[in-house]
């Protein structure tokens, strides 16, 4: 059974081909000018969740999009790292580079245990080992004291970057984060169009093959589970620091969820589909706050719309539109 | 205050409205539980109750035009503090109200310090926020653990039911309830056999109450919220622990929660809320109104602190004739509260609203005359010793 | 807190029987779970929704119809096995040709759907609905006072587990949905309509969920979130068992019930994760889980 889903959720969009397509830079460059302008116009807090999130649906989509791996447990590594960097900030006092960089190392050491269990497994039994991995995750840091239980870890200090650049402004805030985020997500395109990043998009469109070809496959799915694990945990302390605030939403499975939802709406295995999806549903979740339930009931449309009508997501469909990979 | 300084007071506020007319403009925000576990005894209710207030007090009368917004948060301090970072940057909201669930409230009340503007809790029990959280913008308006851990605790234990064993959730708060409780059960001279702590949320509970039932405890206390009491108590029910003998003692259940769970299931146990719409006439008439609005049901206690602190607030705005923080908290603080819910009382220093409170037992079905007849009061606990006092919460800023 | 070995064994023995009534659970849902994977290869994720709307319908049914407990066992998963179909013939049967993950997030939706309408309509409190006054009262066992609701409820599952694995081992019908499995299309030649076969499968299978809701109603209170957390303990259950049978489903299930209920007396604060830690350990040592094939 398991061996008809390893022919992958090959992106329906064109496959990326390799090197740097000049349109990409383009776009990049834009989206860089565009975050400079923004927060005159738009509230830098909120933008500042946007960019959490676009970072947390990118490093899910490594893994989904281009390892073909879909977890529906990584609220494990955006909250346990978001709680670590919270953690450091607040009672040890450390300055906020040294709390994210904790937070992202701790992400890591999860994503190496939970993902060397996990990749025994493939397909849906891989979403749910991994969401029940998250839900123990959840139980621990609902459990131990250091998390503050249900209240989480609040009034984290933003402190001072390196020491001299104070944080407290959200505007100075919003640089750091644009900073952090811009380069992650240079970062993961940089994976993707590496060699590497080429195995893994082999291994996704066909294992057996790439065993038959000698690739240690294993090896390789491990690798992005931790790399990945490890960017969703830079955009959880990232949060941790914005909010001033780590707690249990983020570890909760529905954290999971919406991280795939964002994914899915913006379109997996895209480059700048995860951008576009958690913008699109940080901005739902923002301006729709006061319809109560008819957020989640909004949600769970855009996921079945998504699903039957429009699985290449808003950029893949755009991507077949101007018949370029975006 | 006598009645020369009262009408000397209202003269001069008078005045001040009538020279400063210039129209002030108050935003308030209703912050609450609109979807989740809460949504009944807070939520949309609460929106209903701050309307009220406003019209009750005539503020367009009196020149200040309010605007009431509200939102969910969904019981989640992440969320809390977002809305309350946005509201008071971004859409100008000079109070916030409401807010159960503790962990979203220290939410809100870390941000409205930080931005220097006013919390009025209403829904919350932690009694953190006026203790070891305390802060200088927020007023903590209708009751806190300690309230309830002492009003049903010490009225337990006077009784003769002497030995406890508590069911408790696994989280903050409910440790909180249940070492409140403990300290009051053994001050009165009574002992806790022991205690289990369930995951949360659960939802079977059969297993804690059997073992609740065999230590051999008089009173089982119930140290969950929400749905996990709600589960517990009709759980309860079902093994006919209470019909053995053993006393089930709500430490945080509203009159919803009984609503929900029926008269059946939930009647003969006890607990403490601060208000109960058939108090008085006063509170009776002011339930009837609020029901009309509000499909028929009945107010509970959060609703009810809701209106009053509004109310409250807004009588601080008239008498200020501004909304500048300091002034308004000051004004709160140095004029004793009084409205037709809570009666006469005050807010003490540390922000805690103190006035009565009251024990009450769950009616049996026979005894009920239909829906929302729910409760027989059996004690009143004077104000003076309803809460915590001052000294014992370890409030910081008093000190500086 | 209590001694950990100075339990007396009657305690035990309660604590086992209580673990068992959340297995009856446990083992009827992800039997539910197993039936729709074993013929649809969708992982359902509403089906912890499906069970909420169980319990639901099975509430209105008394609320506004004044229809009994009994009469609710029958219609009840009549009703929604019904809305099972349509959803199965709408939605998912698109998605056969895909990969089996589109079908787990769809079912994602689904459930953020239907838990979102019941929650706007009928808020979060939990609504009563009582213990029908035949199996009211209890039975003093000697050890424990059993309910006699529960009792029933343990009855009810295995009869239904029972049912349902002899009626897809041992029978013709079970013969065919077997085979279906394996090859469809030589099924199909064979004059079977298999279309229909898996649409009323899926239909069965979220049967077996709301009938498992309308037993839940009357202990639990009937709460929009009541299948939200469930379906991620059945998740495990059905890792640990392997999805290769029907028997492995039920055995687990139950068996996992009286694991977590000797939790709650030894390590309460471990219950919620022993089911969890088990399927990590199930993971390192049988990859395929207990009762499952290793492909």
């Amino acid at each position: 059974m398991t061996t008809q889903s390893e022919t992958g959720y090959r992106s329906e969009a064109a496959a990326l081909p390799v090197g740097t397509p000049r349109h990409h830079m383009v776009i990049f460059a834009v989206l860089l000018g565009l975050l400079l302008v923004a927060p005159s116009v738009l509230y830098p807090v909120f933008l500042m969740k946007v960019l959490c999130f676009a970072l947390f649906a990118s490093a899910l989509n490594l893994l989904l999009g281009f390892g073909g791996l879909l977890s529906f447990g990584h609220a494990a590594f955006f909250g346990s790292s978001s709680y670590v960097a919270a953690y450091a900030a607040k009672a040890w006092g450390f300055n906020p580079e040294f709390a994210i960089l904790l937070g992202v190392l701790a992400a890591a050491v999860l994503g190496l245990a939970i993902g060397a269990l996990a990749i025994r497994r493939q397909g849906i039994y891989f979403a749910m080992v991994t969401l029940a991995f998250a839900q123990m995750v959840f139980f621990f840091a609902l459990q131990a004291p250091f998390t503050g239980g249900e209240d989480g870890i609040q009034a984290v200090p933003r402190g001072k970057l390196f020491g001299f650049v104070d944080l407290s402004s959200d505007l100075t805030l919003y640089f750091v984060v644009v900073a952090i985020v811009f380069g992650a997500l240079l970062l993961i395109y940089r994976i993707i169009h590496s060699p590497f990043g080429q195995v893994l998009k082999a291994i996704r469109d066909n294992e057996p093959r790439s065993i038959s070809l000698g690739y240690k496959v294993n090896r390789y799915k491990l690798a992005v589970f931790v790399m990945s694990a490890a960017l969703a945990g830079l955009a959880g302390a990232t949060k941790a620091i914005v909010f001033q605030l780590a707690s249990l939403t983020d570890v909760y499975w529905t954290m999971s969820g919406e991280v795939v939802l964002m994914t899915l709406l913006g379109g997996m295995g895209t480059v700048f589909g995860p951008l576009v999806g958690a913008a699109v549903i940080v901005t739902m979740q923002n301006y729709f706050a006061g319809f109560g339930a008819w957020v989640t009931v909004l949600q769970g449309a855009i996921f079945v719309v998504s699903v039957l009508l429009f699985r290449e997501g808003i950029v893949g469909v755009l991507a077949k539109w101007l018949k370029k990979p975006l | 205050m006598n009645f020369k300084t009262l009408i000397l007071a209202s003269a001069t506020s008078l005045l001040l409205a009538g020279t400063a007319m210039a129209q002030t403009a108050i935003k308030i925000g209703v912050l609450n539980d609109r979807s989740g576990v809460y949504a009944d005894l807070s939520g949309e209710g609460s929106v209903i109750a701050a309307r009220m207030a406003v019209e009750d007090f005539d503020a367009a009368g009196k020149g200040i035009t309010v605007e009431i917004i509200s939102a969910d948060h969904q019981n989640k301090p992440d969320i809390a503090s977002n809305i309350a970072r946005q509201w008071y940057d971004q859409d100008g909201v000079d109070l916030i109200v409401d807010v159960p669930t503790s962990s979203a409230a220290f939410a809100v009340n870390e941000i409205t310090r930080e931005k220097n503007k006013i919390f009025m809790n209403s829904g919350a029990g932690s009694a953190d926020l006026t203790g070891a959280q305390c802060s200088p913008n927020t007023v903590h308006w209708t009751y806190d653990t300690w309230a309830l851990a002492h009003g049903t605790g010490s009225a337990m234990v006077a009784e003769g039911n002497s030995k406890w064993f508590f069911i408790t959730a696994d989280y903050a708060f409910g440790q909180a309830l249940e070492k409140d409780t403990t300290a009051v059960v053994e001050a009165a001279g009574g002992e806790v056999l022991g205690a289990v702590r369930h995951p949360f949320p659960g939802t079977d509970f059969s297993s804690y109450l059997l073992q609740a039932q065999a230590s051999g405890a008089q009173v089982i206390g119930l140290a969950n919220a929400g749905g996990d009491t709600v589960n517990t108590i009709k759980q309860a029910s079902e093994f006919g622990i209470t019909q053995a003998g053993q006393a089930l003692a709500g430490l945080l259940i509203f009159i919803t929660d009984i609503h929900a769970l029926g008269l059946e299931t939930a009647q003969g146990l006890v607990l403490t809320e601060s208000f109960y719409w058939d108090l008085n006439d006063e509170t009776r008439a002011w339930s009837e109104r609020f029901a009309a609005e509000n499909d028929g049901k009945k107010p509970t206690m959060v609703h009810a602190g809701v209106y009053a602190s509004v109310l409250h607030y807004l009588k601080a705005v008239e008498a200020t004739g501004g909304k500048e923080t300091e002034a308004l908290m000051a004004s709160m603080k140095s004029t004793p509260t009084s409205d037709p819910l809570f009666g006469e009382g005050m807010i003490r220093e540390d922000g805690r609203k103190v006035h009565d409170m009251y024990l009450f037992q769950v009616k049996s079905p026979a005894e009920s005359t239909g829906a929302w007849d729910y409760y027989n009061l059996l004690a009143t606990i004077p104000a003076a010793e309803a809460f915590r006092p001052l000294e014992d919460g370890g409030c910081a800023f008093l000190a500086e | 807190m209590f001694e950990l070995l100075g339990i007396p064994p009657q305690a035990l023995f309660g604590q086992l029987l209580l673990g068992l009534i959340n297995g009856s659970f446990y083992a009827l849902l992800s039997l539910g779970l197993a039936v729709i994977f074993g013929l649809l290869n969708i992982i359902n994720f509403s089906h912890g929704a499906q069970y909420m709307m169980g319990a639901f319908v099975a509430w209105m049914l008394l609320t506004y119809t004044g229809i009994n407990y009994w009469w609710a066992l029958l219609i009840v998963p009549l009703v929604v096995g019904a809305t099972g179909v349509v959803i199965e013939r709408l939605m998912i049967s698109r998605l056969y040709h895909l990969d089996h993950l589109y079908g787990l997030l769809l079912t994602f939706g689904l459930a953020l759907i239907i838990q979102g309408l019941f929650r706007n309509q009928y808020g979060v409190s939990g609504l009563p609905y009582s213990i029908p006054a035949e199996l009211s009262g209890g039975t003093n066992l000697g050890f424990m006072f059993l309910p006699n609701y529960r009792g029933w409820v343990i009855v009810a599952s295995v009869v239904v587990c029972f049912a349902t694995w002899f009626a897809i081992e041992k029978t013709r019908l079970g013969a065919y949905l077997r085979a279906a499995t394996e090859n469809p299309t030589l099924v199909g030649a064979f004059g079977i309509n298999v279309p229909r076969m898996i649409t009323l499968t899926y239909g069965f299978g979220v049967a077996l969920a709301a009938l498992a809701g309308v037993l839940a109603a009357p202990i639990y209170s009937v709460n929009p979130n009541m299948g939200a957390d469930l379906i991620i303990v059945v998740f495990a259950v059905v890792v640990i068992g392997g999805m290769g049978s029907i028997l492995g489903a039920i055995l687990t299930g139950f068996g996992l019930g009286i694991v977590e209920g000797l939790t709650r007396v030894f390590y309460p604060e471990g219950s919620a994760v022993v089911i969890f830690v088990i399927m990590a350990i199930v993971l390192l040592v049988k990859p395929a889980g207990l009762f499952g094939r290793t492909q």
